[in-house]
């Protein structure tokens, strides 16, 4: 028995393979997508967990300062001597080879074993004391081992690939030289507990704070953000992939519903039955997620080095750029896939179980019951009631995810009613007999199109508000370069005493002459820059401010003030008129707060004066420099002769901008690829649904012809009636897109890297884009039409056939 | 003549002969039962005479108008002037309202003359019924806006095809009888196809297709 009803269940999929393949193309689309952006997630939180692995972050609780300062050594020592084992880390950057390297220094003979340490001296030969005694050893990864090949100022370089990119591991003494920073310490690992019966922290150290054990540590807390960003899309990009499954299950089980009676009538028991079309979507499923793995594959390995550029750009996170099969996103896109099969089908299979045996098929005259609609404004209104309550309630960038959510489920549902409503009004105010079918026929149709629009209103919408969120953060990011970049030229020195050459050298050359000199911190428990400037005009009239108090830079140059950025002043809610210490025992007044855009981490400004007297040795190797544009080259040809500098150590203002720009428009690149691939799927969605409608339009066309219509008329109705939903598709897609963009720009962004950005519209690019929506509808409207206007008539007389 | 069919022939794919040579003819006003086997090629012919397919060999002529030397935006100028259609299945558009069936085709022909839209929906008994979607009507109720949408084109000749084969007795008697009242009355022809003697015994003249060829 269940042989038979195999082979008649399976004998649909025979006769119908165009359903067939459309079905196992949506769900390789979803999961496709779903799996690409699971995979550069997989392999980027990999990179993170080898990244702490191999210096043992986060393994371990940690002491570490409360006040952002650093720890004595003197802490330390005391902690030592009253019980505590520790191992003590200074971490720290510097600029090397044209790029900030992090130094980590360990203490070698306390910190727990460290991969590279250990493959050195094991395999290599390399003698312990080779490491701890001067010069020391740094290691590096190969990369950077390679670039800082032949640096006389550093002790021997040896590569590892147990080290990851961008760092350089080193025993705790070469670290404090490298940084100068004697005497200091960033954190404590406690190694054990400390022995009963000791006093408590509080007492022995109480700026520290104990922090407990985290797993992969920092970065991957800093970009948790950025994968929610892709996860997002990607749970999009499926969504919209599930509405071509839901469709054309819909399909194949309204024209199996005579099969399904007669399997019934004949005696199969509709449990069975059930039973055995969820078996029949379960393998479906299984064959269209494993050819969405193969997709999301290959679109991973396209788009991951970007998104790791994007990374180590953002939040200098060591992640690699190249894939590899991990058995977490097979599973869960393989998961993801039966899961959506099985919530598409849903409403399918509940029909099928539910399905008189006497049923007849019919088609509604207008889109849906009265009913149907009304659920579904009630549904969409609560939706986006919900969505916008969780912006309170939980708050935060889940919140702001949930806002998305529920303001575009909920306007995707709205969509059919108000297309209802449209089209009756166009019907109504229709004059001659051809627009009053197809207003109506347009409506009517409408049930069987309302998943494809949707998912194409998604689409678009989410075009709309991503594209406005980048090119909002685009333009406002150009105007910020410009203010930010007011120097003409940026030089690098090797070190402070060539700095202190230099800055003598540039005074009697340059207008002016603007020393970046700054120290990192810890303010909160989290990293934060401190820089000392010169009072000078460039910054009064260029520093963009987005607060301020009156007389800003006065009190700054006195030394009283404190500039802060805005990622710091809205993550510690720190606004002009505030007062914070961003160094220990120096509280200052916050005077203004300014946009930093693409840093991740707080930055505070200071009068330079002021600073030195608390942190003297400040490194002294970067300056900007005032002078008129037409001098740049003959100033850069004389340093470069004069210092004997690399070539990277001379930037003018237009490459530096050139190179920020760059990076931007590469972290924005994921985006937009994700966009276009969306809307790609929706336009397939569309041409599904229009082809798996076909069998049951050819009734409804068929009367039209016999009364004098041309094929090629129709034809052309066709195609007319795809654009015409696609473009109110696309104009209802324009508001949702413009609150989605104000969602991303003042809640989801604000949460994620802690700025907000003021909203531009870009009508241009909506007409950009609903010439796109039209395209993509004519698109997939055009194969059905051509079909229609070359069907023979002996095709459309089927219909008249009293036989059939 | 109205209608003259000439020697025609139609073969469809695979070989097979549908029509032999036929041949009829049909005066204006007048009605002609087409009857025959299932299979014997009465709506093949009727699709022919109809324009809605072309035939393989000899001549159609519909008053002056020969159907040889039409292409399709002709025939289909044919279909939507002088030739109106019922079929078995009834074929409304669902998506439009009784009344706007009615007066869908008179409308595309662009003579839609709401005198006659209104003697026709009064003695169809469709007054009650015109705001209705055809989901929400009888067969026998559908079949009646389908009389009444080829009628109203005023049509030289109506072509049906077992218009009453979806209905029950009572309702097929009373659609027939309306439809060759109406007939009459607009002196329009008919040509309709038929499994039932009683029904082609009620028309002006009778032709028997067997095995594609007027017995």
């Amino acid at each position: 028995m269940i042989g038979a009803a195999c082979l008649a269940l399976w004998s649909h999929w025979r006769r119908h393979k165009l359903q067939l393949a459309t079905l196992l193309a949506g769900l390789a689309l979803a999961t496709g997508l779903w799996s690409a952006v699971q995979a550069i997630n997989g392999e980027a939180r990999a990179s993170y967990d080898r990244a702490a692995a191999q210096l043992g972050a986060g393994q371990w609780p940690e002491l570490r300062p409360r006040a952002g300062a650093d720890i004595p050594l003197e802490t330390y020592v005391s902690l030592r001597r009253t019980g505590w084992r520790l191992a003590p880390v200074l971490e720290g950057n510097l600029r090397l080879a044209g790029r900030s390297v992090t130094v980590m220094g360990v203490g070698l003979l306390t910190h727990p074993a460290l991969p590279a340490v250990e493959a050195a001296e094991g395999g290599d030969g390399l003698a312990p004391v080779e490491v701890l005694t001067p010069p020391g050893r740094l290691f590096a990864d190969p990369g950077l081992a390679a670039r800082l090949e032949g640096n006389t100022d550093l002790p021997p370089v040896l590569p590892s690939d147990a080290v990851p990119p961008g760092t350089l591991l080193t025993d705790i003494a070469v670290a404090e030289r490298l940084l100068d920073r004697p005497g200091t310490l960033s954190r404590l690992l406690i190694l054990e507990p400390p022995p009963p019966g000791l006093p408590p922290l509080s007492e022995l150290a109480p700026d520290l704070d104990r922090v407990a054990a985290r797993g992969s540590g920092d970065i991957a807390r800093l970009t948790d953000s950025f994968h929610l960003n892709l996860t997002a899309f990607g749970l999009l990009s499926f969504a919209v992939g599930m509405f071509i499954v839901h469709g054309t299950v819909g399909l194949s089980f309204e024209q199996r519903r005579g099969m399904i009676r007669s399997l019934r009538a004949m005696g199969l028991p509709l449990g069975l039955l059930a039973r055995l079309m969820l078996a029949e979507l379960a393998l479906l499923a299984l064959l269209g997620g494993g050819a969405g793995l193969i997709l999301g594959y290959a679109v991973a390995g396209a788009l991951l080095p970007d998104v790791a550029s994007s990374l180590r750009g953002l939040y200098g996170a060591p992640v690699e750029g190249t894939l590899s099969l991990r058995p977490g996103w097979v599973l869960s896109g393989l998961g993801m896939a039966l899961a959506g099969t099985g919530l598409a089908s849903a409403r399918a299979l509940w029909r099928v179980a539910h399905l008189p045996l006497l049923a007849a098929p019919g088609m509604r005259a207008w889109g849906g019951s009265a009913a149907a609609m009304r659920a579904m404004v009630a549904a969409g209104v609560a939706l986006i009631l919900a969505g916008a309550l969780a912006t309170w309630l939980p708050g935060g960038l889940l919140g702001g995810f949930l806002l998305l959510g529920g303001v575009l489920t909920g306007a995707a549902l709205l969509l059919p009613p108000l297309l209802s409503v449209i089209l009756a009004m166009g019907a109504r105010m229709a004059r001659g007999p051809l627009a009053q079918w197809v207003w109506a026929d347009m409506r009517a149709q409408l049930p069987g199109l309302s998943l494809a629009l949707m998912a194409l209103l998604l689409a678009l919408a989410a075009n709309i508000g991503v594209g406005t969120m980048v090119s909002s953060f685009r333009l406002t990011f150009t105007g910020w370069l410009d203010q930010r970049l007011a120097s003409e030229l940026y030089v690098a020195a090797r070190d402070d005493a060539q700095g202190a050459r230099m800055a003598t050298w540039l005074g009697d050359r340059a207008d002016a002459v603007l020393p970046s000199r700054s120290v990192e911190r810890r303010h909160n428990g989290a990293p934060i820059f401190v820089y000392g400037i010169v009072d000078d005009p460039t910054y009064r009239d260029n520093w963009p401010l987005i607060a301020e108090s009156p007389g800003v830079w006065d009190a700054l140059a006195r030394g009283e003030a404190v500039l802060i950025n805005e990622q710091m002043a809205r993550r510690d809610d720190l606004w002009p008129g505030d007062t914070v210490s961003v160094l220990p025992d120096w509280p200052l007044r916050v005077a203004g707060v300014y946009s930093d855009y693409g840093n991740p981490t707080a930055q505070a400004i200071t009068a330079l004066p002021a600073l030195l007297e608390r942190v003297p040795n400040l490194p002294n190797q970067r300056f900007g420099i005032r002078i008129a544009p037409d001098q740049v080259d003959d100033l850069a040809r004389d340093l470069r002769a004069d210092f004997d500098l690399p070539p990277g150590a001379l930037v003018d203002q237009a490459a530096l901008k050139a190179q920020s720009m760059a990076v931007f428009d590469k972290t924005f690149l994921v985006t937009g690829a994700l966009n276009v691939l969306t809307l790609g799927v929706a336009a397939f969605a569309m041409l599904t649904s229009l082809l798996t409608l076909w069998t049951q339009r050819l009734p409804q066309v068929a009367p039209l012809w016999a009364m004098g219509l041309t094929r090629a008329r129709l034809a052309r109705l066709e195609l007319l009636r795809s654009l015409a939903l696609a473009a109110l598709t696309a104009l209802a897609a324009l508001p949702l897109g413009l609150v989605l963009a104000w969602a991303l720009l003042a809640v989801v962004n604000v949460e994620a890297f802690g700025w907000r950005l003021p909203m531009f519209l870009f009508p241009l690019d909506w007409l950009r884009l609903f010439a796109l929506a039209l395209l993509a509808a004519g698109l997939a409207a055009l194969w059905p039409a051509r079909r229609l206007s070359r069907l023979p008539p002996a095709g459309l007389l089927k219909v008249f056939s009293n036989e059939r | 003549m109205l209608l003259s069919v000439d020697r025609v022939s139609k073969t469809y794919a695979g070989g097979r002969p549908v029509l032999r040579e036929v041949s009829l003819t049909l005066d204006a006003g007048q009605t002609l039962a087409l009857t025959g086997e299932s299979g014997s090629g009465k709506s093949t012919l009727l699709n022919l005479i109809g324009a809605l397919d072309v035939a393989d060999a000899g001549e159609i002529r519909l008053g002056d108008t020969a159907y040889a030397g039409l292409d399709d935006a002709g025939r289909a100028a044919l279909r939507r002037d002088r030739v109106a259609l019922v079929f078995q299945q009834f074929n409304l558009i669902p998506s439009l309202t009784a009344a706007r069936n009615l007066e869908f085709h008179a409308r595309l022909a662009g003579r839609r003359d709401a005198a006659w839209l209104d003697r026709l929906a009064e003695r169809l008994g469709l007054g009650d019924l015109l705001s209705r979607h055809p989901e929400d009507l009888s067969g026998g109720q559908q079949q009646r806006v389908a009389i009444g949408r080829a009628l109203a084109v005023r049509p030289a000749l109506l072509l049906a095809d077992e218009p009453t084969g979806n209905l029950d007795e009572t309702a097929s008697t009373s659609v027939l009888d309306l439809m060759l009242e109406l007939v009459r009355e607009s002196g329009t022809a008919l040509l309709l196809v038929t499994h039932s003697e009683a029904i082609a015994a009620r028309l002006d003249r009778r032709a028997h297709l067997a095995g594609g060829r007027i017995a």
